[in-house]
């Protein structure tokens, strides 16, 4: 015989006595939830609330009034930056910067890793590994004031330049140069830090591999195309799509330091645009407008690169 | 098998190009400690580069007599414990829940998290946020806005997952409370992971400038590194601190600049060589996805 209504209290009741392990899960986690409370209300504060706080790019803003500005303008703040020559200017200057950072010093902690694999003598070895992390641990102010110093008129650069019979050049206020000293002002600190990761994927190739290709007559080059790169392919893939989701991201700090009014045309980025117009000069809402649109972009970068690495190499980042 | 004459070549070319690039990495900075011992006029013609040219230490007395620079040196100091102990307590906090497969709401949260690290509220949304909290001038501008950092939790969650399961059972067994599992068990077999983190945080809030930068006016409370920034820029405005105190500073010779770095740096130079290990261990960790 059916009995329905005995299967729907059966059902209930297994639904209660799911309810009540829930409970009891939560119950008996109190500890661990009660713990991780104190870190979400402040990640509700600090890290979600500036997103909320964004909303007076579509306000107007007065500094000292209502944190949440005063009354709705709509896209007037983007339409205000989409007829600012200066915005395509520094639009431009970070996708340049970002595009070298990403074909020059992506590429080079690759070759780097690659040339230290080919060293016998593991005391050396470990001697240009140590070394070659140090500027990774200088701070960023430190950092440019070497710059400043190695490049200044009377530094050593110059001094160089001038043994050699060529006119001093004062590097730090052409913008021609500006390219290519930030990009290998980023090189030199991230040469070797950037590498760790390859040559730990390095040591993990099988050595039976080589044997092999050694014993099929394959010469030292050959096994590096064979066997070496595709051992630590999934490791630059990975960290391709890691840069190409962070691509926007070139170290807006360092170019506060290292830039200066003579050298705008080229060194100024979106970043560095937005604290100028923004806390520099008070425009709240417009520098907030300009540093949404960025974000917007970046995140999508951070999707778009994730997704494509889920398609192709099952990795995600989350 | 014999290595053929090319590859012969090779290892010589490869040595040289090595040798090149750890002279390339060094250079800047023997460089400033060369121009930091010599004398301004030196300096100033173009002649010092690896080795001091007119001996001189008077320089280094006249800064570490600079009642400021130590003021300022001490703030340093100050920030980096405060910080650091804040952003090492916070982590523990979330790591740990976040590492129990049988917290529910475990992904939801993770990824709470995880969110802030692609998305963020921007300069100017933060900089109302923390001055209307009327943090601006004071200690906690500088270290609370920045404590956490999701990648180094994500590390530290991944350690946490690591730790058998046994352990804990056990000392359920034996009526431990999470906390205390989390103080008697986990913290202690965690020491490695705690060390890395430490020294993570350490040395990001030593170097760190920019918040003090903008928060900041009162020359009392700067970190070492706005000291450094503002005779490196000299005469340039910001929203906080370069607008006082470099303004009317007028060039400011190599010499000088290059004690305070110098001495800027000692600390993470006399560090280095036993904590790069753990650094490097704590990229590692952070390579594989828990």
């Amino acid at each position: 015989m059916n009995h329905p209504q005995n299967r729907e209290t059966g059902e209930m009741a297994i639904a209660v006595s799911r309810n009540k392990k829930e409970r009891s899960v939560f119950i008996k986690d109190w500890q661990l939830y009660s713990l991780i409370v104190l870190p979400i209300i402040y990640l509700i504060i600090f890290k979600y609330g500036p997103m909320f706080g964004n909303i007076i790019a579509f306000r107007r803003f007065v500094p000292g009034g209502s944190i949440i500005g005063e009354e709705w303008v709509g896209f007037q703040y983007f339409q205000m930056f989409l007829n600012d020559p200066t915005f395509f200017k520094v639009f431009s200057n970070t996708f340049i910067l970002a595009f070298l950072l990403l074909v020059i010093t992506f590429p080079a902690p690759i070759i780097f890793a690659l040339l230290l694999n080919e060293l016998k003598n593991q005391l050396f070895k470990r001697f240009v590994q140590t070394a070659s992390y140090l500027p990774h641990f200088f701070s960023i102010v430190v950092v440019a004031g070497m710059v400043f110093e190695i490049l200044s008129l009377n530094g050593p650069v110059n001094a160089l330049i001038a043994n050699l019979g060529f006119d001093k050049i004062s590097f730090m206020q052409l913008p021609e140069w500006f390219r290519t000293i930030f990009v290998s002002v980023d090189l030199w600190q991230s040469l070797g830090w950037g590498a760790i990761l390859y040559l730990a994927a390095l040591t993990g190739i099988n050595e039976e591999l080589y044997e092999a290709a050694r014993i099929d007559g394959a010469n030292r080059w050959k096994q590096t195309i064979h066997i070496t790169i595709p051992g630590i392919l999934p490791t630059i893939v990975v960290l391709l799509i890691l840069n190409i989701g962070n691509f926007l991201q070139i170290g807006f700090e360092k170019v506060l330091l290292l830039y200066n009014p003579l050298t705008y045309e080229t060194a100024d980025v979106i970043a560095t645009y937005v604290y100028r117009v923004g806390l520099q000069s008070g425009s709240f809402s417009y520098g907030t407008a300009i540093g949404l649109f960025e974000s917007i972009i970046g995140l999508a970068l951070v999707l778009g690169a994730n997704y494509v690495s889920r398609r192709i190499t099952d990795n995600s980042l989350w | 098998m014999k290595e053929t004459w090319q590859y012969k070549l090779f290892k010589y070319f490869n040595v040289t190009i090595l040798i090149f690039i750890v002279f390339v990495t060094l250079f800047p900075f023997f460089n400033i400690v060369a121009q930091s011992f010599s004398s301004e006029s030196y300096i100033n013609s173009g002649q010092v580069s690896l080795w001091p040219k007119g001996f001189n230490v008077e320089t280094y007395r006249v800064i570490m007599s600079d009642n400021m620079f130590w003021v300022n040196y001490k703030n340093t100091v100050v920030y980096t414990v405060v910080g650091t102990v804040i952003s090492l307590v916070l982590s523990t906090m979330i790591a740990y829940p976040l590492s129990k497969k049988r917290l529910k709401g475990r992904r939801f949260l993770t990824l709470f998290f995880v969110f802030t690290m692609f998305f963020n509220g921007g300069l100017i949304p933060n900089y109302v946020l923390v001055t209307s909290l009327g943090f601006g001038n004071s200690i906690w501008a500088i270290v609370i806005p920045n404590a956490i950092s999701v990648f180094n939790m994500l590390i530290m969650r991944t350690f946490f997952q690591n730790i058998p399961e046994e352990l804990e059972e056990a000392a359920i067994m034996d009526g431990s409370s999470t906390f205390g599992i989390l103080f008697k068990i986990v913290l202690p077999l965690s020491k490695p992971i705690l060390a890395t983190m430490m020294l993570f945080y350490a040395v990001a809030h030593w170097n760190s400038w920019f918040p003090a930068f903008i928060f900041f006016t009162e020359k009392e409370l700067f970190p070492v590194s706005i000291y450094l920034r503002n005779m490196i820029k000299g005469a340039e405005t910001a929203v906080g601190a370069g607008a006082t105190s470099a303004d009317n500073m007028v060039q400011i010779s190599s010499n000088i600049k290059s004690v305070t770095m110098v001495l800027t740096v000692l600390p993470i130079l006399m560090v280095y060589p036993y904590i790069q290990k753990y650094f490097v261990s704590g990229v590692m960790l952070g390579s594989v996805k828990g």
